[in-house]
């Protein structure tokens, strides 16, 4: 373990916080993974919750490294970035594998368009 | 302060990693597993990277950040097995 002085009191209560935070967040997105109902639904909480809390965890381990060993530990901001970078396209890309198994899950066509035609309309109607 | 949080965050995100083994094993359609596999490697990600943080070593970096790049990968694989039923097309 480190030195606990090493660290001044407040950083040490806001990494603290931060990591509270963080638990609290993974902890909500797993538990909406479990607990709602119907696939898009489930999508939402791994996708942002649990972004959110490995994102305040990444930014406590920078802080950490870069008070206690003196040298900026920048790291982390690398799995931060790609973290962020790619949890958007891995949710659109299940997105669309569970539509294409599915496509009951598409949601319905706006009829504004397809009013005027009404052969265009019920083809595009399932 | 960190230091005596930090067994607690450990165990909170164990706890997320199980709920989602559970969703993996349970999950009615293929898709929900994958979610489920998608978010254990980001909370294994997570976890080691506590670990580091924990035991004080920054060895722990480059084995998150090849989960990260790996698992990212293996999402999008699978993705792509279930719409098209081939990886590489």
């Amino acid at each position: 373990m480190a030195p606990m002085n090493a660290l001044p009191i407040w950083l040490d209560a806001l990494l603290a916080a931060l990591l509270l935070a963080g638990a609290f967040f993974a902890l909500v997105g797993s538990w909406g993974l479990v607990k709602l109902s119907g696939f898009l639904r489930r999508l939402h909480g791994p996708t942002k919750a649990t972004t959110l809390g490995v994102g305040a965890v990444l930014i406590v381990s920078s802080a950490w490294f870069t008070f206690t060993r003196g040298s900026p530990s920048v790291h982390e901001l690398l799995i931060t970035l790609f973290l962020f970078l790619t949890a958007p396209v891995s949710a659109h890309l299940l997105v669309k594998a569970a539509m294409a198994r599915d496509p009951s899950l598409r949601p319905e066509p706006p009829l504004t368009q397809t009013s005027k035609n009404p052969a265009s309309a019920s083809r595009e109607t399932r | 302060m960190t230091a005596a949080v930090l067994p607690v965050v450990i165990g909170a995100f164990a706890l997320a990693m199980l709920l989602a083994a559970w969703r993996l094993l349970r999950g009615p359609s293929l898709p929900d597993r994958i979610l489920a596999l998608d978010t254990l490697y980001i909370d294994s990600l997570a976890l080691l990277v506590l670990v580091g943080v924990y035991r004080d070593t920054p060895l722990y970096f480059e084995a998150a950040l090849v989960i990260s790049m790996l698992g990212f990968v293996g999402t999008v694989v699978l993705s792509k097995y279930l719409m098209r039923g081939d990886i590489a097309e």
